[in-house]
């Protein structure tokens, strides 16, 4: 089990746990505003985008190639944006909090 | 004083992703009164791209693909009322009759209610069995189940379209026999350009499904165990299965009953709103005006339903939105990433860029302004076409199908 936090635009904070499945799933599941997964977790729509907390980082990873062209999409990008469909939750990610990006 | 949380609801009819989607973004523009979404598909509503994709060819529960757990209908406040038929509109009293007799009224009333499979008039297909459409969960579960039967199954599919593609990659991947035969001299004939049919014709093909295009069907009839399909080039072949991905019919018949201007579709305003001021529609059901192209439009797609929805229910909440959304789209085949951005409609050339074997751009241009890009196996040109169609930034025809000048739009743009 890993506890994961959204913290949404309108600063509402959100504390879960999960053992599987995606960020974006999770997000969808838990009502979470802005993450939307339009296109279903295939990374291709790029409403799913997320800024992981500094601290996590170097855990959760950069970026696929796909992912980061489809990043370029938005406008709030930073060296800190993923796709919330492209991270696969695991126990490593226990703690791990993350902003949804404008 | 009637507060707006003891008036009659907001209405949404059809729960798919449009309806859905507008129901949620009600709440999020604040929306406090009653809503209530209804849809005639008994199951908890759920996505339909990975219906064709993912959901044919691997045994995942259609439980797996809900656009929203059950939870967050009850915590939003959303009543869903699933496996009911709306009869007709009463617009001139605001309530629905429902296919059970009753009534129920409406404050506002949200039409969602989509497309069918269009079946083409051929002599026998509606008598033998083993056919089925591509449109609705129960649908595949009606495939798999035939599918399973089989030892060695044999599926015709009736239509070379994206629906049609995604089914035939879908079905092989079961180990079924897949035969696709599509009436026009190309795949994709409507929707896209030559070098796309060809590519896709080629990556069928290479897989071992039999396309053939030019073939129109022209009776079917049972023969033993399995079905005949006879073609118009006087050629037959056995099907166990046949899967019929001829494109759509509207639902507007609903709307009709309210009196709703309809003209390939409901016609609505920007922001969403039919003829009658109380009824607002979505999705693949409605003709609304595309400010970009300059003309009205009707997409099938996840994103206009999705978009839409959320300009509706800011409307609902006295916003001033207008819907001028770039239309996007995607389709999976085999290992095949196809993105799509933009309308290539009336386009007068075309360039190619080519990364690699299985990687490329077809960039679609009209009087020398870039309409539309689609990319396969390539999502930076499909970001960075995005970029430059909605920015409408000018393009230099020349450097788009060099590979060697970088995909970014400063570099591509023109200097004049």
């Amino acid at each position: 089990m890993a506890k994961i936090t959204f913290i949404t635009r309108e600063n509402e904070t959100i504390t879960t746990e999960a053992a599987a499945g995606t960020i974006m799933e999770l997000g969808v599941r838990q009502g979470v505003r802005g993450i939307d997964g339009d296109c279903g977790g295939v990374c291709s729509c790029a409403t799913c985008h997320v800024h992981v907390a500094p601290e996590y980082m170097a855990i959760v990873g950069p970026p696929g190639d796909i992912e980061s062209d489809m990043l370029e999409l938005n406008d709030n990008v930073t060296e800190y944006s993923r796709l919330g469909c492209q991270v696969q939750i695991t126990e490593d990610l226990d703690g791990l909090v993350l902003h949804v990006a404008r | 004083m009637q507060s707006v949380t003891d008036q009659p609801p907001v209405c949404i009819v059809g729960a798919s992703h449009a309806g859905v989607a507008c129901a949620f973004a009600l709440r999020h523009e604040g929306y406090a009164g009653p809503i209530l979404l209804l849809d005639q598909d008994p199951h908890l509503p759920y996505q339909r791209p990975p219906l064709s994709k993912v959901l044919l060819a691997e045994p995942r529960a259609i439980g797996d693909f809900a656009l929203k757990p059950r939870e967050a209908y009850d915590k939003e406040n959303i009543e869903l009322r699933l496996g009911v038929r709306v009869a007709a509109i009463e617009s001139r009293y605001r309530y629905l009759r429902l296919a059970d007799g009753s009534r129920q009224p409406y404050h506002k009333l949200v039409l969602a209610t989509g497309a069918r499979p269009l079946f083409p008039p051929v002599p026998g297909l509606g008598q033998v069995p083993g056919v089925f459409p591509l449109r609705t969960a129960a649908d595949i579960e009606g495939i798999r189940e035939a599918v399973l039967k089989q030892k060695k199954c044999r599926a015709v599919i009736i239509g070379g379209g994206y629906i049609g593609l995604e089914t035939a990659a879908s079905l092989h991947k079961l180990g079924v026999a897949v035969t696709l035969l599509e009436k026009e001299s190309r795949l994709l004939s409507r929707v896209t350009s030559p070098r796309m049919s060809d590519y896709f014709c080629e990556l069928h093909q290479r897989h071992g499904v039999a396309i053939h295009t030019g073939r129109q069907v022209t009776a079917v009839a049972q023969k033993g165990n399995s079905t005949l399909v006879c073609t118009n080039d006087g050629s037959t072949c056995e099907a166990d299965l046949i899967l019929v991905g001829a494109g759509i019919v509207v639902n507007t018949e609903l709307a009709a009953t309210a009196g709703l201007t309809l003209d390939n579709g409901i016609r609505v305003d920007a922001t969403a709103r039919t003829s009658d001021g109380h009824i607002y529609a979505i999705g693949d059901c409605t003709s609304h005006f595309n400010p970009h192209y300059g003309r009205y439009i009707r997409l099938e797609s996840v994103q206009n339903a999705v978009d839409q929805a959320k300009v509706a229910a800011a409307a609902l909440c006295d916003k001033q939105p207008t819907y001028n959304a770039l239309p996007w789209f995607w389709s999976d085949q085999y290992d095949v990433k196809l993105q799509m951005t933009g309308l290539s409609q009336g386009y007068d050339d075309t360039v190619v860029r080519t990364e690699g074997p299985d990687s490329f751009s077809v960039w679609y241009l009209k009087e020398g302004e870039l309409l539309a890009v689609d990319a396969v196996n390539c999502p930076k040109a499909y970001v960075v076409g995005t970029r430059l169609i909605r920015e409408r930034i000018p393009v230099d025809a020349s450097k788009l199908g060099n590979a060697l000048i970088p995909l970014k739009p400063e570099a591509l743009r023109s200097d004049f």
